[in-house]
């Protein structure tokens, strides 16, 4: 490969990278403040996608109206697909929220296990909505034209990063004022800290809100970058279980390890696809799965080696004064 | 009794399946008082505490504080009368540090409200000083304040007792119910527990219930000692009155202070 050709490749790792770190910023709101047990980020990821799409596409007319189905198209800017895809995955957070938080954790955890998949068989199945399992194409992206479109990747990974950075900072704002302290004690233990005063279930529905959010603004920020979307993308796999590897290694709580991690993993994933090509051509076809394994072992060694992830949180978290 | 009373139960019932752990119990709480309630393992006192605070909702009965009927609210309400509990076994945040615990504490922070940390820090900051100022004060009162910065989890259970009790001064309470503070803690520290919350009583005029298995600790601070058991109360009165009372030394005290 030639010079030009790795610099293009990097790019595009570090634009899903950067993707990736939304979703671990994401995560670590809800699990590692909240300790809130969301197993069905692939849900938000594909709502946030789907929401985004088909706010900023047409709806489709004359010859194309006979090959794709979609319910609506609103043709409106990037932007508002960003926010719109924040808004109903935090809807959607809220509504799952209601009947789970006031139970046992592990009722949040079947319920997002469950809607994502609900979700996913949706777009799947009713193709009056988005076009089924073709799914959409032809979204916008951001300041198209500034460069040729061969280049414009650059710019995209621009985008990415400051959105990125963006989020993380409203988080860091939060978790260090006296609202992350209520998320953390809350982490701790729940009892102790409804007898200090606390509205445990108002705080935990805010954490949790407030991640999906950032994992819909994930899900539009990959639609916008492929351009085209359907079902198949959100499996638990990739939607989901890579997410948490990610958070593990990076260290839960501590949002500079949400970004590292899904920068380092991402960065690991990539290089697995090299290894297997190296494979003999009857183990190919299963290579997905090797790659799976190989990182399934890799978040067994990190949680047995170095349980609190590559960055641990920090000792003193609140630490608002010593800005 | 001329004086007002600041906690009243009245015949309070809470069982677990079919294992009445508080019975009909009723009994009343001085205000300004250090009321010692023992009584032997399993007689119902922490449950009865647990229903104070709203942790479980009793089957049956009525609690009063400062007249005002409070039975059935939830934990953050009854935090919110100005009522607050320790544990037998310390809940402290583990992975938080001791300075935090405390600055967790205090009620209607401005930085609690998400928008605000965004959109108004000035006056987060400004209160997250004036609360960082009075933890220290405390924690320089319990004489914690070396430990500010270790995780609470790392602490030693005498420690973890006395942060505890810092925790309470904290949420300027009206009343705190203490779960065998004595616990575990050792004569040294015993002896700056007793003087704590002597002089929170008489200082902040705090009311306490506290509930102690160590007799040193009931007898030398504790006036009236009401003792509970099979769920209900069976004796009251001062701590010589107690110490004589047949009932009490058949019921508990097997004969050692005999
Ligand atoms: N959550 C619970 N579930 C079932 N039984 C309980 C529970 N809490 C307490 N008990 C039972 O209630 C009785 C009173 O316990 P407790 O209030 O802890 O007594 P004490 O604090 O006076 O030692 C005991 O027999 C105990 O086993
Ligand atoms: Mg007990």
């Amino acid at each position: 490969m030639e010079l030009g050709g790795f610099i293009a490749y990097l790019v595009s790792l570090a634009i899903m990278a950067s993707i990736y770190a939304v979703f671990c910023l994401g995560l670590n709101i809800q699990w590692g403040y909240t300790g809130l047990f969301n197993i069905g980020i692939a849900g938000f990821f594909c709502v946030g996608a789907y929401t985004s799409a088909m706010l900023t596409t047409p709806k489709p007319t004359g010859i194309y109206a006979q090959y794709v189905n979609q319910i609506f198209g609103l043709n409106l800017p990037f932007v508002v697909g960003l926010l719109g895809a924040a808004a109903v995955c935090g809807i959607i957070g809220f509504l799952i929220g209601i009947p789970t938080l006031k139970l046992r954790e592990d009722y949040l955890a079947i319920a997002t296990l469950g809607i994502a998949e609900t979700f996913r068989l949706i777009f799947n199945n009713e193709h009056w909505l988005a076009n089924g399992p073709r799914g959409l194409m032809g979204l916008p992206q951001p300041l198209q034209g500034i460069v040729s479109a061969k280049h414009y990747n650059y710019i995209y990974l621009i985008v990415v990063v400051i959105i990125m950075l963006f989020i993380y900072l409203l988080i860091e704002r939060a978790i260090r004022s006296p609202w992350g302290r209520v998320l953390r004690a809350i982490r701790e233990d729940e009892i102790s800290a409804s007898m200090s005063g606390k509205d445990i279930f108002h705080f935990k529905m805010q954490s949790l809100i407030f991640g999906s959010m950032v994992m819909g603004v994930g899900g539009a920020l990959y639609a916008h970058y492929t351009k085209s979307i359907s079902p198949d993308v959100f499996t638990p796999l990739y939607g989901t279980f890579i997410i948490w590897v990610m958070l593990m290694a990076g260290g839960s709580g501590n949002n500079k390890g949400a970004i590292l991690g899904a920068y380092v993993i991402w960065g690991i994933w990539i290089g697995t696809s090299f290894m297997t090509d190296l494979l003999p051509y009857t183990l190919k076809a299963r290579a997905p799965y090797i790659r799976f394994l190989l990182i399934g072992i890799l978040l067994e060694i990190i949680l047995i080696y170095r349980p609190q992830g590559m960055l641990g949180e920090e000792k003193r978290v609140s630490k608002l004064l010593e800005e | 009794m001329a004086e007002k009373s600041m906690l009243e139960i009245k015949e309070v019932d809470k069982s677990f399946g079919g294992l009445m752990a508080v019975c009909n119990c009723s009994l009343d709480v001085k205000e300004g008082s250090i009321t010692g309630l023992i009584g032997p393992n399993g007689a119902g006192k922490t449950t009865l505490f647990n229903v104070i605070t709203g942790h479980y909702k009793p089957d049956k009965g009525k609690i009063f504080f400062q007249g005002e009927e409070i039975n059935g609210l939830p934990p953050h309400h009854i935090f919110k009368k100005k009522i607050y509990r320790t544990f037998q076994i310390t809940r402290e945040f583990a992975q938080m540090t001791v300075l935090e615990n405390l600055m967790l504490i205090p009620e209607h922070q401005v930085g609690e409200k998400i928008w605000n940390t965004w959109f108004r820090q000035g006056a987060v900051k400004k209160q997250e000083k004036a609360i960082k100022e009075k933890a220290l004060e405390v924690l320089e009162f319990v004489e914690l304040i070396d430990l500010k910065d270790e995780y609470a989890g790392s602490l030693s259970g005498g420690q973890k007792k006395l942060l505890e009790l810092a925790r309470s001064m904290m949420a300027d309470p009206r009343m705190v119910l203490l779960d065998e503070p004595g616990a575990g803690v050792n004569r040294t520290l015993m002896g700056k527990l007793i003087d704590n919350i002597r002089k929170l009583c008489e200082e902040k005029s705090i009311t306490f219930l506290l509930i102690e298995h160590d007799m040193d600790l009931v007898m030398n601070l504790c006036n009236p000692v009401i003792v509970m058991s099979e769920g209900k109360k069976l004796a009251e009165g001062t701590p010589e009155e107690i110490k004589r009372n047949k009932k009490v030394l058949e019921a508990y005290l097997g004969g050692q202070y005999r």
